[in-house]
């Protein structure tokens, strides 16, 4: 080994260099690579500009209802796929629907996203008794299956749409906050986190930086995952009448309105179920690619 | 008992005395460090070597506390530039990590963190210590990087640690810990993780610095051949305590602990001819968490008598700055020459200037 004393810079000096674009940046071109995540992608946003413009796509009312038209099969007339129970028009439903379901899917994850992240890295974190504590409490929410949980909570606080919301996002803090607990965990013990502090960073700081920089991305790819699983249980909520009231178009609603019909009009009465299928695969194979675009070592 | 003999007059800017680190998590206490006596003096570097479990890791990092308190005990007494470190609050402490003694990882890629650039953690580091403005620590980053040469160094403080070579992830490593200008630099085994050829221009590299900065290096490291190229002086250890100590050269040249000794022969490179035995040391190191009555490498040694099991030797000096925790300091007089036709001070052309 004492031979080889050459001028240092020498060695790395032409190794050709691109200006790094940013860690996100990264992770956006490598879910541009991936076709899957791309076709989840414009389903999604498809599904979103469906339901965000829907008052103005929808064909027909979607409270109109006629009792001459009932259960109508799909292509009947100008009701492009059929018509319910009432006679209202399927599409229009659908599209209006998507509104309160995706709502139902997205935001109590969104809600247990922020609350199970902060109780998850202050117990990751903190260690020792403080985690104890806060991690065996967690788990008494954790030991009931979670559809029982959502609707054992619903039916506790009453129907109606802030009720699932909360029954919801109660059901989701526990497993995302075991999440950001084991990552918090492993990140607290990496040598950066050392060099940090062997730098002089104080506690907060380096939470703020350093865990959090690291544990957010990990958390985040979990809790799309979980957006799928809020949409079913949304769904099966407002299918037990516990959620959404008729006659709110919903998914799940309208997939339990519908499923007396089920020998009458067999493909109609699936079309919520297909929706919810549809979204669920999407949220899940985005969130599967984002996982694995996010991994660094790749 | 071991003041800096190599240069008197300078007042030591590590002072290390009868340091014990007791690790108390487990079943049994596991005493990492017992009784470590280690001074630096200002602008002079001084490798801790010893083989894996030997607490040379555990003295560094006690340097700065950076063992978890709760499991930790640590007594004696650590003084860094007129710091009594075991005494410091959180925020005297917090202040004095990376302002007065900053420290070098071993790998740097998970010393590092991954989702910053290399330029946004060295910003971070100056502005926790510094108030000033965003622009004149990221100026201050670019002259780190000049100083520890890399090369395009404006475009590099923008790049992310994966994307740097190891050689130059090490040499930002040494600039994220010269930051905020310390005065003493920790190193626990700072070039290990490299491949031989850039092992050494990091280790040129670190005595440069200590020679223009003037800073005082303490490294840990379990590589002979890395000692040499840095330290002004060795300090072995073994069972958590300094079993020999003094200026490169002489040890190298005349170690007389039965330990360095083996530890010399040991060496893979200089003595290795085609088909020749490569020496090792017999055994295993001690258990921490039972460590024998007597000297700790004598169930090892191959000059023990009865004597070193019963009793724990003391420091013996050798000559006013060259110090042997060994009871048959008598034994082992001549005998690198004795045992091997290498001569020591052909391990590293580099010593010569």
């Amino acid at each position: 080994m004492s031979t080889a004393i050459t001028a240092p810079a020498a060695v790395a000096a032409n190794t050709p260099y691109e200006r790094s674009a940013g860690f996100w940046t990264g992770v956006l071109r490598k879910l541009a690579r991936d076709p899957v995540a791309i076709g989840a992608a414009i389903v999604l946003l498809l599904l979103v500009a469906m339901a965000l413009f829907a008052p103005l796509l929808t064909p027909h009312d979607p409270y109109q209802a006629s009792m001459l038209k009932r259960l109508k099969p799909i292509g009947f007339e100008n009701y492009l796929l059929g018509t319910d129970e009432l006679g209202r028009d399927m599409l229009s439903r659908l599209m209006v629907g998507a509104r309160l379901s995706l709502f139902m899917g997205i935001t109590p994850v969104l809600i247990a996203f922020v609350i199970g992240s902060g109780i998850g890295i202050l117990a990751g974190y903190a260690g020792g008794l403080v985690n104890t504590l806060i991690m065996r409490t967690i788990d008494v929410l954790y030991a009931f299956p979670s559809v029982l949980l959502a609707i054992a909570l619903s039916g506790a606080l009453g129907a109606g749409i802030g009720n699932a919301l909360l029954s919801l996002t109660i059901v989701f803090i526990p497993p995302i906050a075991r999440v950001a607990e084991s990552v918090t965990t492993q990140v607290r013990s990496r040598d950066y986190v050392e060099a940090a502090r062997a730098s002089g960073a104080e506690a907060f700081t380096i939470v703020r930086v350093h865990v959090l920089g690291n544990v957010l991305g990990p958390i985040f790819v979990y809790s799309t995952s979980l957006i799928a699983v809020s949409m079913i249980l949304a769904s099966g909520l407002s299918f037990l009448g516990l959620g959404v009231k008729p006659p709110e178009p919903e998914w799940g609603l309208m997939l339990n309105t519908l499923r007396t019909a089920i020998y009458t009009q067999p493909w109609v009465a699936a079309l919520p179920g297909l929706m919810i299928f549809i979204t669920s695969i999407s949220f899940n194979l985005l969130s599967d690619s984002l996982r694995s675009a996010m991994d660094v070592k790749n | 008992m071991s003041e800096s003999h190599s240069n008197p007059t300078a007042s030591p800017i590590v002072s290390v005395r009868d340091l014990r680190v007791t690790f108390t998590g487990g079943k049994k206490p596991v005493e990492a460090v017992n009784g470590v006596d280690l001074s630096v003096a200002r602008g002079e570097s001084v490798a801790l070597i010893g083989e894996s479990g030997s607490g040379k890791s555990v003295t560094l990092r006690s340097l700065l506390r950076l063992h978890p308190e709760r499991r930790t005990r640590i007594d004696g007494r650590i003084d860094i530039a007129g710091h009594d470190v075991l005494a410091l609050g959180s925020k005297a402490l917090a202040d004095y990590r990376g302002k007065v003694a900053s420290m070098i990882f071993q790998e740097p890629l998970l010393a590092l963190d991954p989702v910053y650039t290399v330029g946004a953690q060295i910003v971070e580091s100056i502005r926790r210590h510094e108030a000033i403005s965003k622009e004149d620590a990221r100026k201050r980053a670019l002259e780190l990087f000049e100083r520890v040469r890399i090369p395009s160094p404006e475009r590099r403080l923008d790049a992310y640690p994966h994307e740097m070579s190891g050689g130059m992830r090490q040499r930002a490593m040494i600039a994220l810990a010269l930051a905020c200008k310390p005065q003493v630099l920790l190193a626990d085994e700072p070039t290990t993780a490299l491949d031989a050829t850039v092992q050494i221009q990091i280790l040129l590299l670190l005595r440069e610095l200590q020679r223009e900065l003037g800073l005082a290096i303490l490294f840990v490291t379990h590589d002979m051949g890395a000692a040499v190229e840095v330290a002004d002086r060795f300090a072995v250890m073994y069972g958590g305590r300094i079993v020999e100590e003094g200026p490169t050269r002489e040890v190298i040249r005349n170690p007389r602990h039965p330990y360095t000794l083996a530890l010399m022969q040991a060496r893979a490179d200089g003595a290795m001819t085609k088909g020749a035995r490569l020496a090792s040391i017999p055994g295993s190191p001690p258990d921490l968490a039972n460590l024998p009555v007597g000297c700790a490498f004598a169930e090892r040694c191959a000059y023990a008598q009865p004597a070193c099991l019963q009793t724990r030797p003391e420091a013996v000096a050798i000559s006013p700055s060259h110090q042997v925790r060994c009871l048959r300091t008598d034994a082992t007089v001549g005998a690198m020459d004795r045992n091997h036709d290498t001569a020591p001070d052909t391990l590293s052309p580099a010593l010569a200037d």
